[in-house]
């Protein structure tokens, strides 16, 4: 039986490639995947606590997350390919226009 | 023993496809890194009894997102973007947010006296014991305890669903 601190530091370490991800990738879609990473890093640690009380609370939780993940990936998406149309560009540092 | 090896094992490739992910320079193989990464933790919730969610996990985000993410990237890839500087002028930044983050962390576990591996709550058999069967328990617990939060969650999906459908749509 392991103790949970292993499950707490996979998460630390998935997320902080997946700010890591964030803050340095330009492609806009990279960072859109990052943020999946992320939401999935603390999808880990809600089951891990759901595991270590034996409370289902924590996966019911963890499901909220990933619908949120599929919303925040479809609109996500949605926007990129606006404006891909607009720019022909998916670079996030020549997104510098709030209106053209 | 065995719980411990299918630990590390699933941890080992998460770890490693997350830090290619970000690091590769070719959209798509970030795509697939995500992937194997997204399904290692699926093995994760399995071997933390959490099979309900294991099979979610796989249906909707390896079978369901990741396929969005393809189309978006077929549609939306330019050949230039592999010649240009795949990285943003931000190391400094991200180097200074993950040292935060990992101080952060390690600061509550020096604060808390109980370093990871020692004195940290082990998960027991006997916890395990009151989650089977794992759908059922699920189930209970999100149409009794969490329902109001259930029907907000089919709100927002709508919401990106009609989101989605007008941003990607042709300016008539």
């Amino acid at each position: 039986m392991l103790p949970i601190g292993h499950y707490l530091f996979l998460s630390l370490a998935l997320f902080i490639i997946g700010v890591v991800g964030v803050v340095t990738r330009r492609n806009v879609i990279v960072v859109l995947m990052s943020i999946e990473l992320i939401l999935n890093a603390v999808n880990i640690n809600l089951v891990a606590f759901s595991r270590l009380y034996g409370d289902v609370a924590g996966q019911v939780f963890a499901l909220f997350i990933i619908a949120d993940a599929a919303a925040e990936a479809a609109v996500g998406l949605g926007i990129i390919i606006a404006f891909f149309r607009n720019r022909e560009t998916v670079l996030a540092d020549e997104m510098d226009l709030l209106k053209w | 023993m065995l719980d411990k090896a299918l630990f590390y094992f699933f941890a080992g490739i998460a770890v490693v496809s997350a830090v290619l992910m970000v690091t590769r320079r070719n959209v798509v193989h970030s795509a697939i890194f995500l992937i194997t990464a997204l399904l290692a933790t699926a093995g994760i919730f399995l071997q933390l009894r959490a099979e309900f969610l294991f099979i979610v996990q796989i249906i909707l985000y390896v079978g369901g997102i990741m396929v969005l993410f393809v189309f978006v990237i077929m549609l939306v890839n330019l050949d230039v973007a592999l010649q240009q500087i795949q990285f943003a002028r931000q190391k400094w930044v991200a180097l200074f947010v993950a040292l935060a983050l990992a101080g952060q962390v390690g600061l509550m576990f020096w604060t808390s006296g109980k370093m990871p591996g020692q004195g940290l709550p082990v998960l027991t058999a006997a916890a395990a014991a009151k989650l089977p069967p794992n759908s059922e328990t699920v189930a209970r617990s999100l149409f009794e305890s969490y329902l109001l939060p259930f029907e907000i969650a089919s709100v927002l999906l709508l919401v990106a669903m009609i989101g989605a459908v007008v941003m990607a749509k042709k300016r008539a």
